[in-house]
């Protein structure tokens, strides 16, 4: 047993290399003031990157307020529809439930590409097109199905026992819900919502179609500096972008248990 | 019926938003694919659009090369993900939950940005490799970005999702798992025996579910062949964009008929995954 543990541990420190690597150059291009091929480490440091960041009027500010803008609108917006809906899924038994879950869940499965393209027309009619309300409707469509599933687990784990006790001592159906349900699901609120802040915070091509340019977003910033030849700028924008991911992920392992739902984020949707 | 009303009246907000903004737009998608936009002109439904596009090489090549990335990645993570899996469920659950938590929050164009600087003809692969005396030049270096084989792509899948198949293969095993092999040990099995027999006809149900999760993923996926990719032939998902992107409103049809096309195939892959994760939760 001893044994197993020592070989396991050591596949973890390699498993953890790997998944380390990419954040090597990224870490050293963002603070890299002279970096020639084939030197291994550049041979000049510099703040470039870092103050691009934050320039004022260079861009970078404005983008990562409208990513903040439209991530935090659309964590609320999601949680308020997705509580409700989670309500519904977790919390009671009904007919056709599985229909129901199978087409809530539907986003997750399929691209959105298909279907914001289809938007995009009454979208433009309706003056949403090329606008920040339009972005944030649009990244609803990948952040729903999230919230409502994570809120639907947090329902299932309840019993109702508690807000019975609570109906039995003379509480109405409302009083029950806002001082019984509701605190008691709060934690699973906040998990939802910062999975939702993040998938928002992720988008690139949603806010490309629908944003048509307009709409300036961190992710737009990063793929027009990958596109281009300037890896220190690019770096910074890589760190800048993954930074509330980081933040996000210490936050809800926090608030989740050891091996709670680990596996609620599907690949790559974020 | 008071309890039905309930129901359809907490269901109704997140049914309609995907309703609307997700069916809704699909729909649309769909009657645009068929040929029907009154607003240019076109008026008479067909099936035009696809026959266009199933007999366009172009298409054809989009086909497999979305085919081979998708499958390629799939099976690399898939394979990976089994083998550090099973490596690392002994060892100290938290450390390795942050470790491959990390990959799962982290944007695909940061990891994409990252992959591309580890090998790319001047990054660090290409530096380790000129340290070693084994390059000269950068472009001695094989080329790994932009390349036939969509190399780059591949690693920053396979970055991406080997830590998701992971953990559902870790919470499978956590099952009755260990219990069985030890059971098997005892009865003399050996490591492969136990592995074969014991082992994977546990796991392989939500092994199989996870990769088909990340097929339909990979192959609908935009941002990083947009990135990553050569301009020919492009991923469909990209294809559908530049199509989407043309000026001439002629082309949305075309566009239009891909994206469905792409909806279609992805949809069927989630249809046969929801089908197992459903079996998986009755037998669990």
């Amino acid at each position: 047993m001893g044994k197993g543990a020592r070989r396991s541990d050591a596949v973890l420190v390699v498993v953890a290399a790997l998944v380390a690597l990419p954040f090597v150059p990224l870490v050293l291009w963002a603070f890299a003031g002279e970096w020639r091929f084939p030197d291994l480490l550049p041979t000049a440091w510099s703040l470039r990157g870092m103050s691009h960041l934050f320039e004022p009027g260079g861009g970078v500010l404005g983008a990562a307020f409208n990513s903040l803008v439209i991530g935090a609108a659309t964590a609320a917006a999601s949680v308020a529809v997705g509580l409700p809906a989670g309500m519904a899924i977790g919390g009671y038994e009904w007919r056709f439930k599985g229909v129901v879950v199978f087409f809530i869940l539907l986003p997750i499965l399929v691209p959105p590409l298909a279907s914001t393209m289809g938007v995009h027309v009454t979208f433009i009619r309706l003056g949403l097109a090329d606008t920040l309300p339009g972005v944030f409707l649009v990244h609803l469509v990948p952040t729903v199905p999230y919230t409502a599933l994570i809120l639907a687990g947090v329902f299932a784990e309840r019993t109702g026992e508690l807000e019975e006790a609570a109906r039995t001592l003379g509480a109405s159906p409302w009083q029950a819900f806002m001082r019984v349900t509701l605190p008691g699901v709060l934690p699973g609120v906040a998990v939802a919502g910062l999975f939702a802040f993040l998938i928002s915070w992720g988008q690139y091509v949603l806010t490309l179609l629908i944003g048509g340019g307009n709409v300036v977003t961190l992710p737009m910033l990063l793929f027009s500096a990958a596109s281009g030849n300037d890896p220190v700028i690019t770096s910074a924008l890589a760190l800048a972008f993954a930074l509330p991911a980081i933040l996000t992920l210490v936050l809800a392992l926090r608030v989740l248990k050891p091996g709670q739902r680990t596996n609620l984020i599907g690949p790559g949707k974020v | 019926m008071g309890g039905r009303l309930k129901i359809a009246l907490l269901l109704a907000p997140a049914v309609g938003v995907i309703g609307v903004l997700f069916a809704g737009g699909l729909g649309v998608a769909f009657v645009q694919s068929l040929g029907y936009m009154p607003a240019i002109g076109l008026t008479e439904p067909g099936l035009d659009a696809y026959r266009q596009v199933l007999a366009d090489e172009d298409f054809l090549d989009s086909l497999f090369l979305t085919l081979y990335v998708s499958g390629v990645s799939t099976g690399l993570s898939t394979v990976l993900a089994v083998l550090a899996a099973l490596a690392l469920r002994r060892s100290g659950g938290r450390v390795s939950a942050v470790v491959f938590q990390l990959p799962i929050t982290i944007p695909h164009l940061v990891a994409a940005v990252g992959i591309a600087l580890v090998v790319a003809q001047t990054g660090l692969g290409a530096r380790l490799a000129a340290g070693l005396g084994l390059i000269g030049e950068p472009r001695d270096f094989p080329a790994l970005l932009y390349d036939k084989y969509s190399v780059g792509i591949i690693l920053t899948y396979v970055w991406k999702e080997v830590p998701f198949i992971a953990l559902v293969v870790l919470a499978s095993l956590r099952g009755v798992a260990s219990e069985l092999e030890d059971v098997a040990r005892t009865l003399g099995a050996g490591a492969w025996q136990r592995f074969w027999y014991v082992v994977f006809p546990v796991i392989s149900p939500s092994v199989v579910a996870a990769s088909l999760l990340v097929f339909a993923f990979t192959f609908g996926a935009f941002e990083v062949p947009y990135l990553l990719g050569k301009s020919y032939p492009t991923m469909l998902p990209v294809m559908a964009y530049d199509e989407y992107r043309e000026i001439d409103l002629a082309a949305r049809p075309a566009a239009m008929a891909i994206n469905v096309l792409i909806a279609f195939i992805t949809g069927t892959v989630a249809a046969l995954y929801l089908r197992l994760a459903r079996d998986l939760g009755r037998r669990g």
